[in-house]
């Protein structure tokens, strides 16, 4: 994770990259973890 | 007569007022001493560690505890969740003795406390995050005592001024809540003037959004943790309502919880991303840091989430105790443990026992009120001659 970076630029279209996967990560886990919780309360 | 001197006696002498009679005393003691001989004598602040634990453990950890107020009479009267209506009163009175308490703490730490209430009244500094913090804190204190006074007029049976008050309840929970968003994140933005002396891993941008988010799962958890105690040792004071509502609260907040963890965990992940920070995880501050966020958020979000699925009750109470826990340890990192962690370690600050003591007394005197209060006016159980509202 070291990665070298010259420019203030280069630091933001790495860190922003980096960001926007870890956004597509949440999206995705964030209704599985609603599923997960509420899964079993339509049993009842 | 005398028989019942004696069991009097015997009553009076429980391990319980044994044991808060004690730090009663030696609180009292600290306190003289505070007063009479200054901060120097009962602190190890000084300047490089102006604040301490009475502001990292009895403030910060004070605020966020007492967001069950908030969080509870907005679930109630706002999104209209009336299931959670016995949890209210309890939940109000708790977050009415901790900020009562944080204001008390102030008292101790800070240098003139007579002057506590010169930035509202006397000389506003409207450009800076403490003024607004203690305009807030003051504001909501009050929201707070008006919106607990209906449960003393009752006891006291003033019918009339508790129907005028009751009329301003939906008014009172918008303003309690504006005014801890304002102020719980406004905590958290304190401590963006520091960037150089605390630990990158806890500074961000987002810290005024860690604070908010965080008080409310700390809020739910709190709200939890003490309906646990409260049916452990004053059962006897709930009604039918109370004990019925009792597993119902508990697993609709756990539920929340569960899900406000995760979203918490969410933005921190995102706030490490956008700084770039992940080479800090693997130092020896990095594993304190996952300690932090791993075993005192995730872990018990999975275990509310395991209460809620399996419908066990004992799962979501530990995880409420873990997570209360684990706020505690997050102010703590923010104020005190990584808070100036490039200093050598002589430097570092670490609080006197009678720092300690103070704190233990402060929150032992909250105890001391809130069952005090429980039992005596309608928290527990409603009051039969007055319809809930």
């Amino acid at each position: 994770m070291n990665t070298l970076f010259f420019t203030l630029h280069d630091f933001m279209v790495h860190t922003k990259g980096v960001t926007y996967l870890i956004m597509g990560g949440i999206l995705v886990a964030l209704p599985l973890f609603w599923w997960f919780l509420t899964e079993r309360d339509d049993e009842n | 007569m005398t028989d019942n001197g004696g069991q009097t006696v015997r009553k009076l002498w429980t391990p319980f007022n044994v044991i808060v009679g004690i730090i009663l005393l030696v609180g009292g003691v600290l306190t003289l001493m505070r007063f009479t001989q200054g901060i120097g004598a009962v602190t190890n602040l000084d300047n490089n560690n102006p604040w301490g634990v009475w502001i990292g453990f009895d403030l910060l950890c004070g605020v966020a505890l007492a967001a069950g107020g908030y969080v509870t009479s907005a679930a109630c009267y706002i999104f209209g969740l009336k299931r959670y209506h016995s949890a209210v009163r309890p939940a109000i009175l708790t977050a009415f003795l901790g900020y009562a308490l944080v204001v008390l703490a102030l008292h101790y730490d800070v240098g003139r406390p007579w002057r506590l209430p010169y930035p509202i009244f006397v000389s506003q500094g409207t450009s800076s995050l403490l003024f607004e913090v203690g305009l807030c804190v003051f504001l909501y204190l009050t929201v707070l005592f008006i919106e607990f006074t209906p449960a003393a007029f009752e006891w006291l049976g003033l019918k009339k001024i508790r129907a005028v008050v009751v009329k301003l309840t939906l008014i009172l929970t918008i303003f309690g809540v504006v005014l801890s968003t304002l102020h719980q994140s406004s905590l958290g933005a304190l401590f963006m003037i520091a960037p150089s002396k605390l630990h990158p891993l806890w500074y961000s941008n987002y810290l005024p959004v860690y604070f908010f988010i965080s008080s409310m799962f700390a809020g739910m958890s709190m709200v939890i943790f003490e309906s646990t105690l409260a049916h452990r040792y004053l059962s006897r004071h709930m009604d039918d309502t109370h004990h019925g509502q009792a597993f119902g609260v508990a697993m609709g907040f756990a539920k929340a919880a569960a899900f406000v963890m995760v979203g918490y965990l969410s933005v921190k992940l995102v706030g490490i991303a956008i700084d770039g920070h992940w080479q800090y995880l693997t130092t020896g501050w990095g594993m304190w840091y996952l300690v932090e966020v791993i075993g005192c958020v995730a872990l018990p979000a999975v275990l509310f989430a395991m209460g809620v699925r399996e419908k066990n009750l004992t799962f979501v109470r530990w995880a409420a105790a873990w997570t209360v826990f684990g706020i505690v340890l997050n102010r703590l990192n923010i104020s005190m443990i990584a808070f100036n962690y490039h200093l050598p370690s002589d430097q570092r600050y670490f609080p006197s026992i009678m720092e300690i003591g103070t704190s233990v007394f402060i929150v032992t005197l909250g105890i001391v009120i809130y069952r005090f209060v429980t039992t005596r006016m309608p928290v527990l159980h409603e009051h039969p001659d007055y319809p809930a509202h």
